[in-house]
């Protein structure tokens, strides 16, 4: 209920951005590194390049929920085609992919990032992509063993001796039943995405031109010893929202496995 | 014996994932733009003409087609030939080398911590279940795991080396002062307190949700439950009985998080400039040293094989009917 909440009122901050603060939220709107409360007009100060951090947190909560969002639609949507496959065929498709899947995850999935981004750039789609791209190998497993519990069943079974095709009985009949863990672990993968790309942007290697938390803290580090404030409140920011995504993953958990509450 | 044949069979076995993160990897860095030599030159402020251009390439072997570039890559790492480091002008092997102590250390330390807090808080929350010490502990995982780790860093150092001046704000030792023997090693310590606390942080929310799971799972199997009936006091069911069983996850989990801990050392690094393996990922892609980054890639996947390797050689310890199950 209280990640709900919390996720709402992120939510609530990405539609309202535009509304609250139309213009550009990187461009100057006052002096420099005035504190938290000091002038009327930035209730949550300014950074060290005279912009208002309100209005970057603002547009930031956009940035990082439809980072999150596309990110965590790529690695599931990669996840879960990979699994089902490699679960449902078995055999020598089962060994190629999870190989593959291997591989990904002996390789450390930020180090992975830095290759991407080296590779082809940091703008903001690229790194979107890219962080889909190094999160699909937990929920490809994780289809991969609801597709191995699930291929034997007797209702599969019976759609084979009905004649349906693989395609067909992949997707509209055994994924159904194995959706309801995916989508609870798809709010694991949202909320690392969240982190891995503040954690991106910290270092300077995500879009420099989009209002992202990440950024704002890495430019807080500048004036770190004493308007520690910069960097101090997005990172909240971005603290609010994982723990929001979690918690309410959590909730998922609790309702699609009723067995397991009161755990 | 047998234990050991088994983790080296799985040791074997993870030779051609090896193989195949190279592979990938340097096809992939093939297509970044721009390759050694214009990071060289761009190093040494532009100005060469083509002929130097095309001299130097030959010299690094990049005018070859990319299927040769790949053999002769392979073939060198073999003979654990990390090729040269354009920007670092030593080999990449030494580069590495003279960064992994760093990190070895940091992430050893980072998960000791991490390890035996979360067991401790694990088991003080399984114990009082759904209490309010339960409450409190996981209250606490789920915030620590939200926290992005570099946030984290920044934080502690504006409290503990801004403030109360307690500890050192960055830096792997204090070079200036000259220490050496005991004094060396502790002034070191100082210097990876703050970075160890950011690293495990992560770690320790996952630890300790896992095993208070992990925990209550085994307080409900039936050997628990004849240990009770024996008369044992729940101290000893707990140490003697519960534990070790229920450290399989945990310890399975070291294997499963050693890559995120290696990619979380790269911020962690970078918020305490430490002279580590991490810094240096970092650094390679900035300055697009492609050699050096292909070769902490190597280093890196060796390090997660091997632990991977040590997490199957406790795991048959912990558990006898694993290594005798084959």
């Amino acid at each position: 209920m209280a990640g709900l909440v919390l996720l709402l009122v992120v939510v609530a901050m990405a539609l309202s951005a535009d509304l609250l603060y139309p213009r550009d939220p990187l461009a100057l709107a006052g002096r420099p590194l005035q504190w938290p409360g000091a002038n009327e007009r930035f209730p949550l100060g300014t950074d060290n390049s005279g912009r208002d951090i309100a209005a970057q947190i603002f547009h930031g909560a956009r940035v990082s929920l439809l980072i999150g969002v596309v990110a965590t639609s790529i690695a599931i949507g990669i996840g879960v085609v990979i699994g089902a496959l490699a679960g449902y065929h078995g055999g020598w498709v089962d060994d190629v992919l999870m190989r593959v899947t291997e591989a990904f995850q002996t390789l450390p999935n930020f180090l992975l990032l830095l290759v991407f981004v080296a590779v082809f750039g940091s703008d903001i789609i690229t790194v979107t992509v890219a962080i889909g791209a190094v999160s699909w190998p937990a929920p490809a497993r994780l289809t991969r063993a609801e597709f191995l519990s699930l291929r034997n069943r007797e209702f599969v079974q019976a759609c084979r001796t009905l004649g349906m095709g693989d395609a067909r009985i992949i997707f509209r009949e055994i994924l159904p039943n194995a959706l309801p863990p995916i989508i609870v672990y798809a709010s694991v993968v949202m909320a690392v995405a969240i982190l891995l790309e503040s954690a991106l942007a910290f270092l300077r290697l995500s879009d420099p031109n989009v209002a992202s938390w990440g950024n704002l803290i890495g430019l807080g580090r500048d004036v770190l010893r004493a308007q520690w404030y910069v960097s101090a409140i997005p990172g909240v920011a971005i603290l609010v929202t994982v723990l929001a995504v979690s918690l309410v993953g959590q909730g998922l958990n609790d309702a699609l496995n009723p067995r397991l509450r009161g755990r | 014996m047998r234990v050991l044949a088994l983790a080296g069979r799985r040791l074997a076995s993870s030779l051609p994932t090896l193989l195949l993160i190279l592979v990938g990897v340097f096809l992939l860095l093939q297509l970044a733009p721009g390759d050694t030599v214009d990071a060289l030159l761009a190093q040494t402020g532009g100005g060469a003409d083509a002929r130097t251009a095309a001299e130097l390439r030959a010299f690094y072997g990049l005018d070859l087609s990319v299927p040769a570039q790949l053999g002769n890559y392979l073939w060198r790492l073999v003979r654990l030939d990390l090729g040269f480091s354009a920007i670092y002008g030593k080999p990449v092997a030494t580069v590495i080398l003279e960064r992994l102590p760093a990190t070895l250390l940091l992430m050893t330390a980072a998960l000791s911590f991490a390890f035996f807090v979360g067991l401790v808080l694990g088991v003080l929350a399984a114990r009082r279940v759904n209490g309010w010490p339960d409450t409190l502990i996981s209250t606490l995982g789920l915030v620590f795991y939200a926290t992005p780790s570099f946030w984290f860093g920044l934080m502690a150092i504006v409290l503990f080396a801004v403030h109360l001046q307690w500890l050192p704000a960055g830096g792997f030792e204090d070079i200036s002062a000259g220490h050496t023997g005991l004094a060396r090693a502790l002034d070191i310590a100082r210097h990876l307190v703050l970075p160890t606390l950011t690293l495990g942080l992560i770690f320790l929310a996952i630890y300790l949700r896992i095993m208070r799971a992990s925990m209550l799972e085994v307080l409900n199997l039936d050997f628990v439950r004849t240990a009770r009936a024996k008369g044992l006091d729940e101290t000893r069911v707990v140490v003697r009985h519960v534990l070790r069983n229920a450290l399989l996850p945990m310890v399975t989990l070291i294997g499963l998080q050693a890559g995120t801990m290696l990619g979380g050392s790269v911020v962690v690094e970078s918020v305490f400039s430490l002279p580590g393996l991490g810094r240096l990922a970092y650094e390679s892609v900035v300055q697009r040293d492609l050699n050096t980054l292909l070769g902490i890639v190597f280093v890196s996947a060796l390090l997660v094989i091997l632990v991977n390797f040590l997490v199957d050689l406790v795991y048959a310890r912990l558990d006898p009917r694993i290594g005798a199950g084959r």
